[in-house]
């Protein structure tokens, strides 16, 4: 035998085992990956129930009260589904046909609510408030404003924020652009028919919706009636 | 193009980690067969060089664990050469030339190779071999690599390498990193793709430099250049797995760069004085498979470690802008609360995932192999924490020395 033969054999049992784990991991990856897509799906089929179910009471409002309107929870259940979006879309890439597709849906969805939370607000003169936030893909200000009104959904759950990326290709979204006339400089907040352009921090909003500082002082009420409660006891 | 770059490297890489464990699978039983003890009849004579350079804290040591090697006196020499040491250096070696078995020289400076060339020159032993003065050998070490001189085909024999008294976090990793190294010394000699003899305790057929000439500058690496060398001219190196020889590793993390970054643009340099090595069918598993992988590893490591830096420096980024947005903002409910839906189960992480899980199976075969036993201890948790993020230094500066034609020196 020659000194410096190859061990062919070796080498090919090592390229079988190596792709055999390469290609069994890149599976295990679309395995995983449909899951949560799935999941988008089964959450988004979640809300389009919650919602029809909502337009149905709507529409049932003259026969009912208002008292059985629900739908604070729809807010938060829309809240996660659009963190899952996020994140989706940076591990998938925003050209994914998949996200793209999901993103729009759900862009429909908060259409959806928003318009009947309104019709909802009309009849029963709740107090939610409702900011449209329009972002773009790679706009810093953006990423910004994106934190302050996370931070403002969590802290109040009756202040409802729907996020749209103003260049998504959905016609729907085109037409709130236009009537709205919202200008392509995001961010861009409407706030009760009034556009607000650039970054908006916490307390640029506190100013424009007077409402919150009224839920923040009814929280803290609630909050020392609690603790003293719990003193008493 | 990027991502062909990235899935190539991850196969590469699994590749070479999966050769590892069936070439370990399959020459187990070998590995125990050769680390049984033998009688030995007939002992060869050995002539082992000192080369010192301002080492008289350590080469009392070096040589003493020479003079204690479990070998007959008449069979073995010492030449101590010091290469113009400016400190005690030579006074120390002087007090062991009433030894009849040990020589001692005084040299002007001209670096390391000239100090073994100087040595070598007056050798008339059957076997020659150098121990840095900051090494020490174990008793058994040259006994145990007789066994394989007996092939008349081996023409050298590397030792296992251990850090001696590793002390500083960046000795502790090293630790790892030698132990890791001794089982990969020991599949690359059973793949005969050995292309370093390294400077401690390396030994040498002495007509190796009678018929392939003295050692050479080698842009510093001359114990990388003469096992290319023989390599190149089809001599046969094996390793003993189970001589071993502990060395004085770097204390702190410029030391280490600076021995590292001489390892790698060493590596580079001659790698390109040796180019026609690459992919030459001629020179089997070291030609097609070692050498490119080991120059591909350099690239791949820089641009993941690279990649992973910047990924971290982005998101630090984006905590900051968002504390500064929204003010520190800790949600505990939120910290705790656990949803799979946000684990990174993208191809190229899985893939990782699995490189890691393999490089540390690697490892704790090494400490069986060494230790007898696997044992974790804390050690492999800093090599695994730290070893990515200092390695890119000297791998990344030794690219750049080649381009920019920069060299290095000693220390």
């Amino acid at each position: 035998m020659d000194k410096k033969t190859l061990e062919w054999k070796k080498y090919l049992l090592v390229f079988v085992i190596t792709s055999a784990i390469f290609f069994t991991a890149i599976f295990i990856s679309n395995y995983f990956g449909q899951k949560k897509i799935e999941e988008l799906r089964s959450i988004q089929n979640q809300i389009s129930i919650n919602i029809l179910s909502s337009e149905i009471q709507t529409s049932l409002l003259e026969q009912f009260s208002c008292k059985d309107v629900s739908g604070t929870a729809l807010s938060e259940e829309l809240g996660s589904l659009g963190d899952k979006l996020v994140a989706t879309e940076s591990t998938r890439g925003i050209t994914n046909l998949e996200v793209v597709e999901l993103k729009r849906y759900y862009s429909l969805l908060q259409i959806k609510d928003f318009v009947l939370m309104n019709k909802v607000r009309e009849k029963c003169g709740t107090k939610n408030v409702f900011i449209i936030y329009f972002y773009t893909q790679n706009c810093g200000e953006c990423q910004k404003q994106g934190y302050v009104l996370t931070k403002l959904r969590e802290d109040f759950p009756q202040l409802r924020v729907y996020s749209f990326d103003y260049n998504l290709d959905l016609s729907a979204i085109k037409t709130l652009i236009s009537i709205n006339k919202v200008k392509n400089t995001p961010p861009a907040l409407l706030i009760d028919d009034n556009i607000y352009y650039g970054f908006k921090s916490i307390d640029d909003i506190n100013e424009i919706i007077p409402q919150l500082d009224v839920w923040q002082k009814e929280m803290d009420k609630q909050k020392t009636a609690s603790t003293t409660e719990t003193a008493v006891k | 193009m990027v991502n062909l770059f990235i899935y190539t490297s991850l196969y590469l890489s699994l590749f070479f980690e999966v050769f590892l464990l069936i070439t370990y699978l399959e020459k187990r039983p070998h590995m125990k067969k050769e680390s049984e003890d033998r009688v030995i009849e007939n002992y060869p004579s050995v002539t082992v060089i000192v080369p010192c350079f301002n080492e008289e804290k350590t080469i009392g040591g070096t040589v003493q664990s020479i003079l204690d090697l479990d070998y007959p006196k008449e069979k073995l020499n010492i030449i101590i050469v010091d290469d113009g040491s400016k400190d005690n250096t030579f006074a120390v070696a002087k007090t062991f030339e009433n030894n009849n078995q040990i020589k001692v020289f005084h040299k002007e400076n001209g670096g390391k190779y000239t100090a073994l060339n100087f040595a070598l020159e007056q050798t008339t032993t059957d076997l020659v071999g150098c121990l840095d003065a900051d090494s020490f050998v174990d008793k058994m070490a040259l006994k145990r690599m007789l066994q394989y001189f007996d092939n008349e085909e081996i023409m050298a024999v590397t030792p296992s390498i251990k850090v001696h008294n590793a002390k500083s976090i960046i000795q502790l990793v090293q630790r790892v990193e030698y132990v890791w190294a001794i089982l990969i010394k020991k599949m690359f000699s059973y793949m005969d793709a050995i292309y370093v003899t390294p400077g401690p305790f390396s030994i040498f057929r002495t007509e190796v430099f009678k018929k392939l000439g003295l050692y050479k500058h080698a842009y510093n690496t001359e114990d990388l250049e003469m096992a290319v060398r023989m390599q190149n001219n089809h001599y046969k190196i094996a390793n003993s797995h189970t001589s071993y020889v502990y060395t004085v590793t770097p204390k702190t993390l410029k030391a280490l760069y600076k021995q590292r970054l001489r390892w790698t643009y060493g590596f580079l340099k001659n790698s390109v004085d040796y180019k026609h090595l690459f992919f030459s069918k001629k020179h089997g598993n070291l030609g097609l498979f070692i050498l490119p992988v080991a120059t591909i590893s350099i690239f791949t490591a820089l641009y993941f470690i690279g990649n992973f830096l910047y990924l971290i420096a982005n998101s630090l980024v984006e905590k900051v802008i968002k504390i500064q947005t929204i003010g520190l903002n800790f949600n505990f409910s939120k910290f705790f609360h656990f949803d799979w839906f946000f684990v990174n189960t993208e191809p190229i992480a899985i893939i990782s995932l699995i490189l890691l899980v393999t490089t540390i199976i690697l490892i704790l075969l090494s400490k069986k192999m060494v230790d007898g036993k696997i044992r974790f201890s804390l050690d492999l948790v800093y090599f695994l924490c730290l070893y990515a993020f200092i390695a890119p230094l000297w791998l990344g500066k030794a690219l750049y020395n080649v381009a920019f034609s920069v060299t290095t020196t000693w220390r």
